[in-house]
């Protein structure tokens, strides 16, 4: 006989592990899926962080003529 | 041989145990009312963000689940039917179901907003609030009309669903949300008649124990009345059609005729057939709220008016 028998309170805990390990992995997979499809419609997805970001510059079609001029 | 036991404490949750504090059943139609919504709504979605908005939605119903077996643990213990439920049973304890109330509350909702929009978001905090305060504490166990303002918290999924696509609320949504709000009184008090549960022992007024049955039958036939105009008035808006309108017709004429039918009986007749008329409405009124959403998913695939 070995001398570690499986106790039913084992296969619960296994059980639970399990599960909250697949939810977990399921949820790394959604929020990288989520990334692609965000970032493919060029959805808003910046938030503050203290840097000038190139979505607030000045849209190049909106440049001023000089400058366009002096090239 | 002797067995040793060196730990006798209450029984460890498995993890099926904290999906039934979920309450996968109510989360089904969760998802398939609130995917209608979402699919119908005249901005189209991209389908993975339409898939995890309906996800979202149906954790955020899931939570408020969770958090209605905390606060109703008491309740459970006594009747029957909800006996071997995870808290009553001893597989999870009151704390853990508040924890992962309020966690999968939070967390659905911040989703929400990100994979959405902050409105659809802020409705689903609004509807888990409903459910697990304002129905399941403040009202269940203070008034019989319980019922018909506790179905408005499962009538919120189709307008979150709608939220989502446009970010907003409209004619449509809010009668999407009329057709299961008068739905649920008649459908429950069918049921009601006939299980006849220990709510009395439990404390929680319902109609049939409150003002009687012949009150509870005169109040489901009222329902099925005022309830027909309005699935009828949203089959003549921008999500409508003529297969909506007609199995919309056909489905609340059956409807009124069988809480006419529950009407006309006495409880003797009842008695009599074990229930046989009330059983066949109950069932009928699963199929009606079904297909009702089934006809606007299949209107919006062959064409709206």
């Amino acid at each position: 006989m070995p001398m570690q028998t499986e106790h039913e309170l084992h296969r619960r805990r296994r059980s639970r592990n399990v599960g909250l390990g697949l939810v977990l992995a399921g949820f790394v997979v959604l929020v990288f899926g989520l990334t692609v499809v965000k970032v493919k419609q060029g959805d808003m997805m910046e938030a503050y962080d203290h840097q000038p970001r190139v979505s607030e510059l000045p849209r190049e079609d909106a440049l001023p003529a000089a400058e366009e001029a002096g090239e | 041989m002797t067995d040793i036991h060196a730990y006798e404490g209450a029984p460890e949750a498995e993890f099926g145990d904290y999906v039934a504090l979920l309450k996968p059943r109510v989360m089904s139609l969760v998802v398939f009312t609130a995917m209608v919504g979402l699919l119908v709504a005249p901005v189209d979605v991209h389908p993975f963000i339409a898939f995890c908005a309906v996800l979202f939605i149906a954790l955020g119903g899931g939570a408020s689940g969770a958090l209605n077996m905390w606060y109703d643990a008491d309740i459970d213990a006594v009747m029957l039917r909800t006996r071997n439920r995870p808290i009553p049973s001893g597989r999870v304890t009151r704390d853990e179901a508040l924890a992962i109330g309020i966690g999968l509350s939070g967390l659905a909702v911040m989703m929400l907003g990100l994979v959405a929009n902050w409105f659809a978001a802020g409705f689903l905090a609004f509807t888990i609030f409903f459910y697990a305060v304002v129905y399941t504490i403040w009202l269940k166990r203070w008034t019989p009309q319980n019922i018909v303002i506790g179905g408005a918290a499962g009538a919120f999924p189709p307008m979150i669903g709608w939220a989502c696509a446009t970010g907003g609320i409209s004619i449509e949504s809010l009668l999407m949300f009329a057709l299961i709000f008068f739905w649920t009184p008649p459908h429950f008090w069918a049921l009601a008649l006939f299980m006849k549960e220990d709510y009395h022992k439990a404390g929680v007024p319902m109609l049939t124990v409150t003002h009687g049955r012949a009150t509870t039958r005169r109040h489901i036939f009222a329902y099925t009345l005022v309830l027909a105009p309005f699935a009828i008035w949203l089959g003549l808006t921008s999500i409508g059609g003529p297969l909506y309108l007609t199995v919309s017709v056909v489905l609340n004429a059956l409807f009124i005729r069988g809480g006419w039918q529950i009407l006309r009986r006495d409880e003797d007749a009842a008695i009599a057939d074990g229930y046989a008329v009330e059983k066949r409405v109950f069932r009928l009124s699963l199929m009606y709220l079904f297909l009702h959403f089934l006809a606007l998913l299949a209107q919006d695939w062959v064409g709206t008016w």
